[in-house]
């Protein structure tokens, strides 16, 4: 949908982006710019084709989508079972809430030295660093999205004296899918920055390790392009993610969307 | 009402210390070496020694401060641009596309910018951190007052009122739940930012503290300062809930 604004908004939407562009490459010749940090929109284009057909990009993103991809799955399911249990049993919910909420707001990347130390560098670190992130707001989302779940329901689970696991899979989990997605979509989003954060402040891999890499080599126009590209990266991963959204729960989404 | 929260509240402690004994009992027996995971004692002990006379109550505050004033920058440009942007319907359609398509980039990935061109100082993290915190609030309120039922903008037609009297009278009070939302959101990022920036260009404060401490091994002092990083960004989540439920208050009145 938000793609389609955006083509809907046609030659509006597009202005801003194509005056900035047109600006940056005109002032880049005008006062022939040598810099260490900045660079023309065409240095920035011939960068990108430079490091995409060397194929130091296409290494860099997969590593880094692997890490988010891994870190999340983790994330999301651990955080999604603990949270149905949450929603379910009250007394689990009593138990756990104070712990979790102390838990919850320590920042991700203090996470970061101690991955280090017990890890060492590599996958493992990042993915575990993202699965702790992706935890907390997905045990959040899922025992918010349980209770929400029409009691009668519940009580019709009773009345048919479904066990614990044919009521799960009978009764919840079709109630809670919608927002599972939604859960899921969220942290697909919040996993790629935490991954590409890991990387630039620590990990040496991935296009956060690139970006880094090509400032530190004062290579402005290679980093400009890094930049360029994760930010699309970001954007494909959403438009994919609203994508499936639309085409599996299309009755929920709208409500969603109001 | 009250008795459920207390019996909440014991449970919620009960585990708690099952979690520190179990914690403590892992560590005592060595499951993992001390060396790398210490135990309760150690980093209570490391925390204490480290915030009364240790040099971690000033890095505190050196992390506490950064987070605050690139927030309350975040906040003032986030909130005064998103209101000349969205009181304008046309202001909407031609800038509003632009700022969604640069919302899901990674504030982090504007690290390496920040230090191309301000090098590894202290506004370098601010204007990270500042940067980083700015989106949300800029389309919370960019959203708010999109969203602003539209006869009040007829209302104040009829009534002549200006540009400046429409946000300050009509679309801040009904964007407000939103802004406030994304002000928390805003906090939690800046907080972020702080660690990270903080860790990259060596700035004293809670971030380099732990990031040295990890590479020298003293993991009482890491654990420690990982427990003040937690309890700054609960007490700052606390705070503006707390603060969003006074300021919304009218609101819940009306429904």
């Amino acid at each position: 949908m938000k793609a389609a604004r955006l083509f809907q908004g046609g030659w509006r939407a597009a202005l801003l982006p194509a005056c900035i562009i047109v600006f940056a490459q005109v002032a880049a010749v005008v006062t022939h710019l040598q810099s260490d940090s900045l660079a023309s929109p065409s240095d920035i284009a011939i960068a990108f084709a430079a490091v995409l057909f060397d194929g130091s990009l296409a290494g860099a993103t997969l590593e880094t989508l692997k890490a988010a991809a891994a870190g999340c799955a983790l994330g999301v399911g651990a955080g999604s079972f603990i949270g149905i249990l949450l929603g379910l049993f009250r007394i689990a919910d009593d138990l756990l809430d104070l712990t979790i909420e102390l838990l919850r707001p320590v920042p991700v990347v203090a996470l970061i030295p101690v991955t280090m130390m017990l890890l060492g560098f590599g996958n493992s670190m990042e993915v575990v660093i993202i699965a702790i992130g992706m935890l907390w707001p997905s045990i959040v989302l899922a025992r918010a999205a349980v209770k929400d779940v029409e009691p009668r329901l519940m009580e019709v689970s009773l009345v048919l004296q479904l066990g614990f696991l044919a009521r799960l899979k009978k009764i919840v989990l079709p109630a809670i899918m919608p927002q599972l997605f939604m859960s899921l979509k969220l942290a697909a989003g919040y996993a790629l920055v935490v991954a590409v954060t890991v990387e630039i402040t620590a990990n040496p891999q991935g296009l956060g390790y690139g970006i880094m890499m090509a400032q530190q080599a004062l290579r402005p126009a290679e980093m400009f392009a890094y930049l360029i590209w994760i930010g699309a990266v970001g954007w494909m991963l959403s438009l994919l993610l609203n994508g499936i959204q639309r085409q599996l729960f299309p009755v929920h989404n709208q409500k969603g969307t109001q | 009402m009250m008795r459920l929260h207390l019996r909440k509240l014991a449970l919620g402690t009960l585990t708690l210390c099952v979690f520190i004994f179990a914690w403590k009992l892992v560590t005592d027996a060595k499951l993992i070496s001390p060396v790398f995971f210490p135990g309760p004692e150690r980093t209570y002990a490391s925390l204490v020694k480290g915030l009364f006379g240790g040099p971690m109550l000033g890095q505190t505050l050196a992390t506490v401060q950064r987070m605050v004033l690139g927030w309350l920058l975040a906040s003032a440009v986030g909130v005064l641009l998103g209101a000349l942007v969205g009181v304008s319907r046309r202001a909407r359609d031609f800038i509003a596309p632009t700022l969604e398509l640069l919302r899901p980039l990674p504030a982090s990935a504007m690290i390496p910018i920040a230090i191309a061109f301000l090098g590894f100082s202290d506004n370098m993290v601010l204007v990270v951190i500042a940067f980083g915190a700015l989106w949300p609030m800029l389309l919370a309120t960019i959203h708010g007052f999109a969203a602003m039922e539209p006869r009040l903008y007829e209302v104040s037609v009829v009534l002549g009122l200006s540009r400046w009297q429409v946000i300050w009278k009509l679309a801040l009070p009904s964007a407000m739940p939103l802004i406030l939302a994304s002000l928390r959101l805003g906090l939690t990022i800046s907080l972020v930012l702080a660690v990270v920036g903080e860790m990259l260009a060596s700035r004293d404060g809670l971030g380099q503290s732990i990031l040295a401490a990890s590479r020298n091994f003293r993991s009482a002092d890491l654990f420690a300062g990982i427990v003040v990083l937690g309890a700054i960004g609960l007490c700052g989540s606390r705070l503006l809930s707390y603060a969003e439920r006074r300021l919304l208050r009218w609101q819940a009145a009306q429904r």
